[in-house]
C-alpha cells in the first residue's frame, strides 16, 4: 500500500490542571488517537465542544508538544528538532476570522509574512507578485492588500486566512472550524473555495467542525470524537447513513433537518445528561453514563477501535449493526 | 380568525451613528397569534434581533424606534412610558438571550436571579417566590434544583445555564416568549434537548414564541410560520411548508440552496454571491438586487412591495411579480 501523507499513532495530549492546593490533575484532552490522511484527501473530525478535536489539530502542528504518540509525515517522524521544515508543508486556518488576523497589519503583510519567514522570494517584486496571486487564488481583489483586516466582512477575512495558509505552498491544511463563524450564505462560498483549492493544488485537509452537514459535504472519511477518543471512523456516507456507535447515532438524530416534513416524521434519540467533565471521565467507555445500550462490561473495560465492516471502525462493546 | 396577540405595524428602528443613520429595521409588519411559533430567519445584520429588542424596548443606545406601532393586546407598546413598559417586560413578554454565558449576572446566585423576577412581577412573598423558582427549575429539567438555587452561574454548564434562562423567562407565565438564537451557543445534542423542552413547554403552557435564528434546521423543526428578513425588511413570509417547499423570493431560494444536505450526493453548493448589504449605504431598489442572479432593471430602482401568492404566503420580489404576470398571461393565451 502506498505511503500515507500523515500517519498518527496513539496521539495523547494531557494538560496538567491545578485542582487544589498542591494538587494537579491531568486533563486528558486527547487520549490515544490514531488515524491516517492520504494525499489530497479530506478527513472530517466532528464532536462536541471539549471533545479534543481542536487539540488534535494543534498537536499535529506541534503548537502543543504531544504527551505521547507518533506523528509521521511522508513516513518521517516529526519531532521538536525537525518541525521547522514541516511548518512549510502543514498549515492551519483558524475558526475565528476576527481574532486570528493581526489588526495592525495590512492584508498584504498578513499574507506576505509566511513568505518572509520562510524566505520564499528573492526580490521585493517577486514578493508582491506572490501576494497578488495568492489573493486572486482565494477570490480577493489585489487592490485589497493595502487595507486592514477590520475593513473586511467575515467571509472575506476567512479568505485572507486561507491565503496566508497557502502562502508557503503546503500539502496539508488543518481547517479548525473554518466556517462556523460565518452566515449560511457566506459559508457555502468558503466551502466551495476550499474544494476548488483542493482540486487545483491537491491539498489534504483535516477538516474540524461540529456541523455534521458541513463535514459530510467536505470529507471522504469522518472520525467522530468523544472525550478525547475517536469512537467511530468510516467513509462519510457510512457514518451518516449507517452509524454504529450510539453516540454517533444520537449526534446524527440531534441535527435539525432543514425540511419541515422530515422533521415532523423522524424519531429523535435525545441524549440524557451532558458531557462529563474531562477531568472526571467515567471508567471504561467514556460514553456509558449517557448511553441507552450500556452493559456491565462498559464500566469495566475501555472499548478499542475495531473494524466491524470494511473501512468502518467503531469503539463500542455493544455496537448497533445496520439492519 | 381571532384577534392577534401581538401586531407589529410598519416598524422602523434606526441607530444614528457618526458615519450616518443605520436603518436596522425598515418597515416590517407581522402579527402573532396565541400559541403559535413564529420564526424570524436572516443573516447577521438583517435586523432580526433589533426587531426583538424593539418589541421589548431594550434597544442599546442610540437605537430608537422612529416610526410604527407595536400593538400588544391593543396597547401600543411604543408609546408606553417606561414604568408601564416594565410591567410588560418579563411578565407578559419575556426574552431568552443568545448567550447563556454572559446574560446571567455572575455575582448573584441562580436562586437570587430567579426570585427577583418572580417577586417583581407577582405578589408572591420571598417564601413563595423560592417555591416557584424551584418548581420552574424542575419544569425545565435542571437536576438537583435545591442545590442549583444556591449556585452561581459559573458553576453550571452551558446547557444548564440556558435552562435557567428559560426558567427565568417562563417564571411569570408570559404570553409571549422571544427566543433570540437560544441554541446557537450550544452543542447539537444539548440543542436537541432545549428545543424539545421549548416545544413541550409551549404545549403545556400555551404561550406564543418568536423564534429568532439563522439556522434553517431549527426553524423547520419549531415554527408554524416563518418570516425571512434581509437588510431590515421582510422579503418573504408564509407557513413553514410554503417557505421550504415553495420559496418565491430569490434570497430565500439562495438560502435554501446554500445549505449542504446530508442525503444528496456531494455536488457543489450554490452559494449566494457577494457580501451582505451595507446598512449605511442602502440601495435605492431591492436591497438584495446586488447579490441576485436574476435582478432586473426595476430591482435597482424601486423597492418591491409584498405580493400575495396565496392566503398563507407573501413575497416581496420583482422577479416573482414578473413570473406571476407571465403565468397569468400564459393562462389567458392558452
Amino acid at each position: 500500500m502506498a505511503e500515507h501523507l500523515l500517519e498518527v499513532q496513539g496521539l495523547k495530549q494531557h494538560f496538567p490542571i491545578k485542582t487544589g492546593f498542591m494538587k494537579t490533575t491531568m486533563l486528558k484532552a486527547v487520549d490515544g488517537v490514531s488515524f491516517t490522511i492520504d494525499r489530497g484527501e479530506t478527513l472530517g473530525l466532528v464532536g462536541e465542544s471539549g471533545c479534543g478535536k481542536t487539540t488534535v489539530g494543534r498537536s499535529l502542528l506541534r503548537l502543543y508538544k504531544p504527551t505521547a504518540g507518533s506523528i509521521k509525515y511522508h513516513g518521517e517522524e516529526i519531532s521538536d528538532q525537525n518541525i521547522q521544515g514541516f511548518r512549510k508543508q502543514m498549515q492551519v486556518v483558524f475558526q475565528d476570522p476576527y481574532s486570528s488576523l493581526n489588526p495592525r497589519m495590512t492584508v498584504g503583510d498578513i499574507v506576505g509574512e509566511p513568505l518572509d519567514i520562510h524566505k520564499l522570494y528573492k526580490t521585493q517584486k517577486e514578493r508582491e507578485d506572490k501576494v497578488d496571486s495568492l489573493l486572486e487564488l482565494v477570490g480577493l481583489n489585489t487592490d485589497h492588500k493595502r487595507r486592514y483586516a477590520h475593513e473586511f466582512s467575515g467571509g472575506q477575512r476567512q479568505r485572507i486566512g486561507i491565503a496566508r495558509a497557502l502562502a508557503v505552498d503546503p500539502e496539508f491544511i488543518v481547517c479548525d472550524e473554518p466556517v462556523s463563524a460565518l452566515d449560511v450564505s457566506i459559508q457555502a462560498q468558503i466551502i466551495n473555495t476550499f474544494e476548488e483549492l483542493q482540486q487545483r493544488l491537491g491539498l489534504a485537509y483535516l477538516f474540524i467542525a461540529h456541523d455534521l452537514h458541513v463535514v459530510h459535504h467536505m470529507s471522504r472519511r469522518i472520525a467522530v470524537m468523544y472525550l478525547g477518543k475517536i469512537v467511530e471512523m468510516a467513509a462519510a456516507d457510512d457514518v451518516i447513513n449507517q452509524p454504529m456507535h450510539p453516540y454517533t447515532q444520537s449526534l446524527i438524530s440531534a441535527i435539525p433537518i432543514p425540511d419541515p416534513k422530515q422533521a415532523r416524521e423522524r424519531h429523535r434519540i435525545v441524549l440524557q445528561g451532558e458531557v462529563p467533565s474531562p477531568l472526571k471521565v467515567p471508567s471504561g467507555c467514556a460514553f456509558r453514563n449517557r448511553c441507552c445500550w450500556r452493559q456491565d462490561i462498559c464500566a469495566e473495560q475501555t472499548p478499542e477501535l475495531r473494524e466491524l465492516a470494511p473501512g468502518h471502525q467503531v469503539a463500542c462493546w455493544n455496537p448497533q449493526m445496520p439492519k | 380568525m381571532s384577534q392577534p396577540l401581538l401586531q407589529v405595524k410598519d416598524l422602523h428602528t434606526s441607530f444614528p451613528t457618526e458615519s450616518g443613520e443605520v436603518r436596522a429595521v425598515n418597515g416590517i409588519n407581522f402579527s402573532l397569534q396565541r400559541g403559535r411559533v413564529l420564526g424570524i430567519v436572516g443573516e447577521s445584520g438583517s435586523g432580526k434581533s433589533v426587531t426583538a429588542y424593539s418589541i421589548l424596548r431594550i434597544l442599546d443606545n442610540p437605537g430608537k424606534i422612529t416610526k410604527g406601532e407595536i400593538l400588544f393586546e391593543d396597547t401600543d407598546i411604543v408609546k408606553l412610558p417606561q414604568h408601564q413598559m416594565r410591567q410588560i417586560r418579563g411578565a407578559k413578554i419575556s426574552i431568552i438571550f443568545q448567550d447563556p454565558m454572559t446574560s446571567l449576572n455572575p455575582v448573584y446566585t441562580v436562586g437570587n436571579q430567579l426570585t427577583e423576577a418572580i417577586r417583581l412581577h407577582t405578589n408572591r412573598n420571598r417564601q413563595q417566590a423560592q417555591e416557584r423558582a424551584l418548581e420552574m427549575l424542575e419544569l425545565v429539567g435542571v437536576n438537583e434544583p435545591h442545590k442549583r438555587l444556591k449556585q452561581y452561574p459559573y458553576q453550571l454548564s452551558g446547557g444548564m445555564r440556558q435552562r435557567v434562562m428559560i426558567a427565568m423567562a417562563l417564571a411569570c407565565e408570559p404570553d409571549i416568549i422571544i427566543a433570540d438564537e437560544p441554541t446557537t451557543a450550544l452543542d447539537v445534542t444539548i440543542q436537541a434537548q432545549i428545543l424539545e423542552l421549548m416545544q413541550e413547554l409551549k404545549e403545556k403552557l400555551g404561550m406564543a414564541i418568536i423564534m429568532i435564528t439563522h439556522d434553517l434546521g431549527v426553524i423547520a423543526e419549531m415554527c408554524d410560520e416563518i418570516i425571512v428578513m434581509y437588510a431590515g425588511r421582510v422579503c418573504e413570509r408564509g407557513t413553514a411548508d410554503e417557505i421550504f417547499y415553495n420559496p418565491r423570493h430569490e434570497y430565500t431560494k439562495g438560502l435554501l440552496r446554500s445549505i449542504p444536505k446530508m442525503t444528496a450526493s456531494k455536488e457543489r453548493l450554490t452559494p449566494i454571491g457577494g457580501s451582505p448589504v451595507d446598512l449605511l449605504n442602502m440601495p435605492k431598489g431591492c436591497a438584495f438586487a446586488a447579490r441576485c442572479d436574476r435582478a432586473m432593471k426595476i430591482c435597482l430602482t424601486e423597492p418591491p412591495e409584498e405580493m400575495v401568492i396565496n392566503p398563507e404566503h407573501r413575497a416581496a420580489c420583482w422577479v416573482n411579480v414578473k413570473e406571476g404576470a407571465m403565468a397569468q398571461g400564459g393562462q389567458h393565451n392558452g
